[in-house]
């Protein structure tokens, strides 16, 4: 196989592949998720300011006082790498092309010179929180094979991106086609692996918010 | 031609100076170093007479000689045109008078006389089907044709992406079973200048090195020479810079096309294809695909024929998905029922659960 034949296969074969399979475990989970429910709470509710699910939605964004303070490599190099990877995923004109072809949304793209800043940020981000996850003993003893595969499989995409535009270590098509199979290893592992959070942690914040705010609880 | 080639040269108003700037050009090009541009003029022009030029014997298998119009037309009549005369084509059915038995006399002759010197080019794929039987020339199939040039051939030169990769004929279904000419001959040096058609001045340099070197120029892992096929036509693009300020042309005649924006979203495949078109250009320099406002269709790439369309961007899948809908429906179906069991599961816990009093505990 040539590297435009590897390239042909990632973009349609492959990518149909990835693209059936994160939709099935999506929708398998979420709806297996939601489907649990919860009990019906009988008490009455209490009120109190700023205790509902919305609440702890938007609260949970932001550092609990002192907290950066405490651990700013967690939430100086989370912000980054979250928002970096916002950034280059949806901002980047090839991707929003991507978007736009499979769903129907566009929207403005950033110059890619900027897009590349921002990738070397949120890389820097994550090494960063990477480091501090093996260094500190707490985060390694609560660190299994999940949390560094998922960031593993985080990073892949973001790395070989970087070096397809700067033509760095494989020809481009190789790294372009590489690219694109590591997207769909993020896209195949993302249903079934921690990284369903980007499904489900805003659910998640609501239905504690909610259950804490019935008790008259701001969390 | 009588006597050496700078004299016919001369005749024909080609001064000394042009000569030498055109070899220094063309040695500068194929990134050799300033000497090679001397020791090219001096190569060429010492060709004598007809009888000792070298060799070159090109034979047109599954093709449309767009590749030998693009040769003979686009520089025609410049100096570059002038390189054939350094060489004895022998062979070449689109330009050669003689036919039928007089041509074939002409190729037998000239692969015995030259045996084991001369140069073969090949243009178009060579179909192995129906044991051949697609494409025959005097009665005989393009595979025995080419084994039987290849024998005695110094190196061969794979004109055209059929020629070098299987181009058009092998795209997908490759009816007639079309491969390139590296698929078969293993034992030759080979150099493979692909493009649909290829750069003229790509093909009389790979040729004035040969003359002039007697080998083939540095090739690249698809066989390519490095001079002309070492950057894509993105990183050369005169255009490059909307690409990186994310300005394209939606349509092909949209305010972005008017303005000469990227045609990245249009489907131009020049972030993968590695040409000289965006440097060197077509036509003695005039023009080429991306500066006339289209896409470029990456045809000196293998299997460019089914890279998923022209007109689709390289960030846009290839083909449409299919497997979507039928994913959605089971994965859904997989969601539904995995609540049911855990809801049956919860249920079952419920009735199972046993009310443990006080008097249980003092048990």
């Amino acid at each position: 196989m040539n590297d435009m034949q590897f390239l042909t296969w990632v973009r349609g074969t492959g990518l149909d592949i990835a693209v059936g399979i994160f939709v099935l475990g999506v929708l398998w989970r979420l709806i297996e998720i939601y489907s649990l429910g919860r009990k019906m709470d009988l008490s009455p509710p209490r009120e109190a300011a700023g205790a509902s699910g919305w609440h702890t939605i938007f609260r949970r964004s932001v550092p609990p006082p002192g907290m950066v303070k405490r651990s700013p490599v967690s939430y100086i190099g989370g912000y980054t790498f979250h928002i970096g990877l916002a950034i280059v995923v949806f901002l980047f004109a090839p991707h929003i092309l991507l978007i736009k072809d499979l769903t129907g949304l566009s929207w403005p793209a950033l110059p890619s010179q900027f897009i590349d800043l921002v990738t070397v940020i949120t890389m820097a981000a994550m090494v960063v929180v990477l480091a501090d996850r093996i260094n500190k003993p707490v985060k390694r003893y609560l660190s299994t094979f999940g949390d560094w595969f998922t960031w593993t499989l985080t990073f892949l995409p973001l790395l070989t991106g970087w070096l397809a535009v700067q033509h760095l270590l494989l020809p481009y098509t190789w790294m372009l086609a590489l690219h694109i199979l590591s997207v769909e290893l993020l896209l195949i592992f993302l249903p079934f692996t921690k990284l369903f959070h980007a499904f489900t942690v805003f659910g998640s914040r609501w239905y504690i918010g909610k259950i804490n705010g019935h008790r008259g609880v701001p969390v | 031609m009588q006597g050496p080639l700078i004299d016919t040269l001369a005749r024909q108003g080609v001064t000394r100076r042009a000569f030498m700037k055109y070899c220094a050009t063309l040695a500068s090009m194929m990134a050799l170093p300033p000497a090679a541009g001397r020791a090219m003029a001096e190569a060429m022009a010492a060709v004598p007479a007809a009888s000792r030029r070298p060799s070159v014997i090109w034979l047109p298998f599954q093709e449309c000689t767009g590749c030998t119009e693009s040769i003979t037309r686009s520089h025609s009549p410049s100096i570059e045109g002038l390189i054939f005369d350094a060489i004895s084509l022998d062979y070449q059915e689109t330009l050669m008078a003689a036919a039928g038995h007089q041509a074939e006399e002409a190729l037998h002759n000239a692969m015995k006389e030259n045996a084991g010197k001369y140069l073969l080019i090949i243009d178009g794929s060579i179909p192995l089907g129906l044991d051949g039987a697609y494409s025959c020339i005097a009665g005989k199939s393009n595979l025995e044709s080419l084994k039987e040039a290849a024998a005695g051939a110094a190196a061969i030169v794979a004109m055209g992406s059929c020629a070098a990769y299987g181009g058009i004929p092998k795209a997908n279904p490759n009816p007639t079973g079309a491969v390139s000419v590296s698929d078969i001959i293993k034992d030759k040096p080979i150099i493979n200048i692909p493009g649909c058609p290829p750069i003229p001045v790509v093909m009389t340099g790979v040729l004035a090195h040969f003359l002039t070197f007697g080998s083939l120029p540095e090739m690249d892992s698809k066989g390519r020479p490095k001079a002309f096929y070492g950057e894509t036509i993105h990183d050369r693009c005169y255009r490059r810079p909307f690409y990186d300020q994310g300005k394209f042309a939606h349509t092909f005649d949209d305010e972005g096309a008017r303005n000469g924006w990227c045609l990245f979203e249009l489907g131009c495949k020049g972030p993968v294809t590695y040409n000289a078109c965006a440097t060197v250009k077509w036509n003695a320099g005039t023009s080429w695909p991306v500066e006339s406002g289209h896409g470029c269709l990456g045809c000196s790439e293998p299997d460019f024929w089914d890279g998923g369309g022209f007109y689709k961007a390289l960030s846009m899948p290839a083909d449409p998905l299919k497997m979507g809908a039928a994913a959605a429906a089971v994965g859904a179906a997989a969601g539904v029922a995995l609540s049911f069991a855990n809801r049956g599961k919860k249920s079952a816990a419920k009735s199972a659960h046993e009310t443990t009093t006080l008097a249980d505990l003092e048990k």
